[in-house]
């Protein structure tokens, strides 16, 4: 076939697209893997049942900022490596300087500590658990995000495939939070990490597969 | 230049202005033409099957340009994705020898001079299901509209939207096989 007989088929009766279309498939599989992923913390794992007690302590905020940035920035990686041609950006430096931020509070907590302080304020008591627990969380979310993906045209698949990862990985976080009973920064720094680069890698590992098209 | 041109154009087309939309890709195709001939000067019937593809693709992503986006960028990941994927295919990357990640030099360079592909869309439209194959052929060849197609199908006229957009994705992955 030649050439301009294709374009001429392809142009022929093309259909107005509707630029709401994409956002409403982000909305439809946010809603839905944050809803499976909220039921799971909250009907399996139970919330904290300490939860109100917490609500005074500053940690206790900045640990939520802390996933709610990571999520947010994520999602905006998302939403860019989805698409052909757009930069990231600022993205990566951002990712690193919430993560960095926290480390920063980490060191500051166990500068002064005893070395006995010091090993409660790294492992806590869910230290064995809690990464396992975010990427379980995860799962859903993740599908999520390659679910976006897949109706979009990411042209960097590994690293679209990471984002998707890292952006389901900092939602179940905050999902997780609701449940965990850690409020020390080395622990959210260095654990809650963890469970996000968990399904990160899954993602750059998956994504050339997964993400083609 | 052809930046701003092909911008508006992909707008009009985004709005469902076929022939506007039938301009981008006419001008489109020969800046990628001459885009890919520079790089697969060894491989030449190549290119012209790889503009196709890359023509394919830009049509069912089109829903991923935001018209306030630069266009440049959007056509020049696609056909470096496209080409990348061809050679990775082929696994013959040395037959690449300009670079291919300078942007700006793909709307630079127009080449109208067509080859003709070595596969035929007529004959790929033949192996896909009636519910795809008879919306592609009657809007998309014959130049029916979609209510006439569904009228004369028996099929509804979102399934006949749906069957050419399936159609053609379908449609693109049978190309990638078998280019």
């Amino acid at each position: 076939m030649k050439t301009d007989e294709l374009v001429k088929m392809l142009a022929a009766g093309v259909e107005p697209v509707d630029p709401r279309q994409i956002a409403r498939r982000f909305r439809l599989a946010l809603a839905t893997g944050t809803l499976i992923a909220v039921a799971f913390t909250v009907g399996i794992l139970r919330l904290n049942p300490a939860l109100s007690r917490y609500l005074p302590e500053p940690m206790f905020w900045i640990r939520e900022t802390y996933c709610l940035a990571l999520s947010a920035i994520a999602l905006l990686g998302v939403h860019r490596l989805a698409r052909p041609g757009r930069r990231l950006g600022l993205v990566p430096a951002a990712l690193a300087l919430v993560v960095i931020a926290m480390w920063v509070l980490a060191m500051v907590a166990l500068a002064p500590a005893s070395p006995q302080t010091r090993t409660r304020l790294v492992f806590g008591a869910t230290a064995a658990v809690c990464p396992f627990l975010i990427a379980l969380i995860a799962a859903p979310l993740f599908i999520a995000h390659l679910w976006i993906m897949r109706a979009l045209a990411p042209t960097r698949l590994r690293l679209a495939g990471a984002a998707a990862g890292f952006a389901a990985g900092s939602m179940a976080a905050l999902a997780y939070s609701l449940h965990c009973p850690e409020l020390a920064a080395p622990f959210i720094g260095i654990w809650y990490l963890c469970g996000m680069l968990i399904p990160t890698m899954l993602g750059a590992w998956l994504g050339p597969w997964l993400l083609r098209w | 230049m052809n930046e701003k041109r092909l911008r508006s154009l992909i707008a009009q087309g985004l709005a469902g202005d076929e022939q506007a939309y039938r301009q981008f890709l006419t001008e489109l195709t020969a800046l990628l033409r001459a885009f890919l001939r520079r790089r697969l000067a060894r491989l030449p019937d190549q290119a012209e099957d790889l503009v196709q593809e890359i023509l394919v693709a830009i049509h069912n992503q089109r829903h991923t340009y935001a018209p306030e986006q630069p266009l440049t960028p959007w056509v020049h990941a696609i056909a470096r994705y496209k080409l990348i994927d061809l050679l990775r295919r082929r696994s013959r990357s040395d037959l690449l020898h300009d670079p291919i990640d300078d942007e700006t030099e793909l709307f630079a360079t127009a080449d109208a001079e067509a080859a003709e592909a070595r596969f035929d869309v007529a004959k790929l439209l033949r192996a896909l299901p009636d519910r795809q194959r008879l919306p592609i052929w009657y809007v998309k060849i014959e130049g029916a509209t979609v209510a006439d197609t569904a009228l004369r199908t028996g099929m509804s006229v979102s399934a006949v939207k749906i069957g050419i957009h399936r159609g053609l994705k379908a449609l693109a992955a049978t190309i990638r096989s078998t280019a």
